[in-house]
């Protein structure tokens, strides 16, 4: 019978354990290694050393008092540089969306550049090279830094905003102007709405780096009140006994930031989003 | 081939300006409209006019240029050469407002194109407010009037991505019916829709229709165009090919290339070997 050819045919596989068997045990063996490399870690550790090292409290409280300020100065120097990285981006978003060909090589020539180099050299730029070629002089530091970072982020922050702009459908300008609405309030009323929600993403994630990039701000030369995180960190790193804590401590800060921003995006894609799909 | 089909001449009907002359009563006159893309030439010299009140229907094969053709009357596309006089303005002149003579004259997309950011009745208002100034309270009144005409006044509130593709054609209508338009161009509107939405957005264009609405509708929709239409255009390669009433051309097609076309689009499983 055929039935029972297919059950012995079958039957002959048994002496090899099934793909479900082998699954199950390579799984046992994972979790196997993993407790057995935590049991060494812990065995191996020397806690007391680890604790002044990571979480040394005198360290902590060295920091704490100035922790607030370098919060706030590496938010505010961000928002500065994002303001003015947003700024220029759509200018230069629309300047490489326009039909003047000038106009498109010359955005496009700002975004290879910006794009093709180091932060931190137009960091140094704007602090030393800028205030001494045009005898100017930055009042403030987040004007400064605002202007350094945003002009490098506008080059990234540009690309994003035309691929958001280029993503909403053609069929929803061609509606709006054969209702007679101009070039401009067609713009303005419903290609930009649509791009934002589009570009929302990729624009928190330029804050994000953005963030981060703040740091470079240490290449400027500070007053102590100008101190963003990672100045301070590093500072108290040389100034106290506490090993990594410093580091450790505005890390954590850094994560307090850019955390909820991720958890901002999601709210705001929520609230601005429209419901279904056209 | 006949006179009919060649590049630069049509027979002129009952209803149709002749070319080059500006008749009172007449909406759209197209005189001579050459339309390439690049190397390809999709539009090969048309004559065409529509009166007032007057419902053209435009069929053929696609690729055959209809949809061009109707896309060069409110200029979404640039005509390469000849004229198309508008409501007596010639688009075609670089100084005309455009934008001026788009409020006048509605369309209907095959994809809807509605808004997907703004609720339906926002849809409809917005180019009110914008364009003709109107405030909040006139435009509602007259969005809320428009979607009653189509059917769909109690989904004022709704999103777009909330409705079937039927109701959003419908909320299309209503959208341009709103800016008081004094001609509508339909370009396939029901060529998107699952069969059975199709019904309800032909009833309010017939409705249109009755209400003597001028109308240039390019569609598959024979039995509408065979009911609704004063006037069917069949175009092929870039050609009017032949036009009358619609009894003549899809009653009784003169023409080889109508014949086939409608033997192909009227019995689907026809195997047609010319």
């Amino acid at each position: 019978m055929s039935t029972t050819d297919a059950r012995s045919a079958l039957g002959a596989g048994r002496a090899r354990l099934s793909p479900r068997r082998r699954q199950e045990i390579s799984r046992r063996v994972q979790y196997g290694l993993l407790a057995a490399v935590l049991v060494l870690l812990v065995a191996t550790t020397d806690w007391g050393r680890m604790g002044t090292t990571f979480a040394n409290p005198d360290a902590i409280s060295a920091i704490a008092p100035d922790l607030p300020r370098a919060a706030l100065n590496t938010v505010l120097y961000t928002l500065a540089a994002f303001a003015v990285g947003l700024s220029l981006g759509l200018l230069l978003a629309l300047m490489k969306l326009s039909t003047v060909r000038v106009y498109r090589i010359i955005a496009t020539a700002y975004v290879e550049f910006f794009r093709g180099i180091p932060a931190l050299l137009v960091v140094f730029a704007f602090g030393y090279a800028i205030p001494a070629a045009f005898q100017v002089r930055f009042d403030s530091v987040i004007l400064q830094i605002g202007l350094a970072l945003g002009v490098v982020s506008a080059a990234y922050i540009a690309e994003t905003l035309r691929a958001g702009i280029q993503a909403v459908p053609r069929g929803q300008v061609e509606a709006a102007r054969s209702l007679g609405m101009s070039a401009r309030s067609t713009t303005l009323r419903v290609v930009i709405p649509q791009a934002f929600k589009i570009v929302l993403p990729p624009l928190t994630n330029e804050i994000v780096l953005l963030t981060k990039d703040t740091s470079l701000v240490f290449a400027l030369g500070l007053l102590t009140t100008d101190y963003e995180l990672t100045k301070l960190g590093r500072n108290a790193l040389s100034e106290a006994s506490g090993g990594m804590t410093s580091i450790l401590v505005v890390g954590l800060v850094y994560l307090l930031i850019t955390i909820p921003l991720s958890s901002l995006t999601r709210w705001l894609e929520r609230t601005t989003g429209y419901k279904g799909h056209v | 081939m006949s006179a009919a089909s060649t590049p630069g001449t049509s027979t002129p009907t009952p209803g149709t300006s002749e070319p080059g002359t500006s008749q009172p009563g007449a909406v759209v006159e197209i005189v001579g409209l050459h339309k390439s893309f690049g190397e390809r030439e999709v539009l090969k010299g048309i004559d065409l006019g529509v009166a007032q009140g007057e419902v053209v229907c435009v069929i053929g094969p696609s690729g055959s240029g209809k949809s061009t053709l109707l896309r060069c009357v409110n200029l979404l596309e640039q005509p390469t050469a000849g004229t198309i006089r508008v409501l007596g303005t010639d688009v075609t002149d670089p100084d005309v407002d455009i934008d001026a003579v788009r409020t006048h004259v509605g369309m209907v997309f095959q994809q809807f194109n509605l808004f997907p950011h703004l609720s339906v009745l926002d849809n409809c208002t917005l180019a009110q407010r914008t364009v003709l100034g109107r405030s909040r309270e006139e435009a509602e009144a007259i969005a809320r009037k428009n979607l009653d005409h189509v059917g769909l006044a109690d989904r004022a509130a709704s999103s777009p991505g909330q409705l079937s593709g039927g109701q959003q054609q419908r909320v299309a209508i209503a959208r341009a019916l709103s800016m008081d338009p004094a001609l509508m161009l339909f370009d396939e509107p029901t060529s998107a829709l699952d069969p059975e939405l199709v019904g309800d957005v032909l009833a309010v264009m017939r409705d249109l229709a009755d209400d003597g609405m001028t109308m240039l509708v390019v569609t598959h929709e024979m039995a509408f165009a065979r009911e609704v239409a004063d006037r069917v255009i069949f175009m092929d390669d870039g050609v009017v090919v032949e036009q009358g009433a619609p009894d003549q051309v899809v009653g009784a097609p003169q023409h080889e290339r109508t014949r086939s076309f409608l033997a192909r689009v009227l019995d689907p499983t026809h195997r047609h070997t010319a």
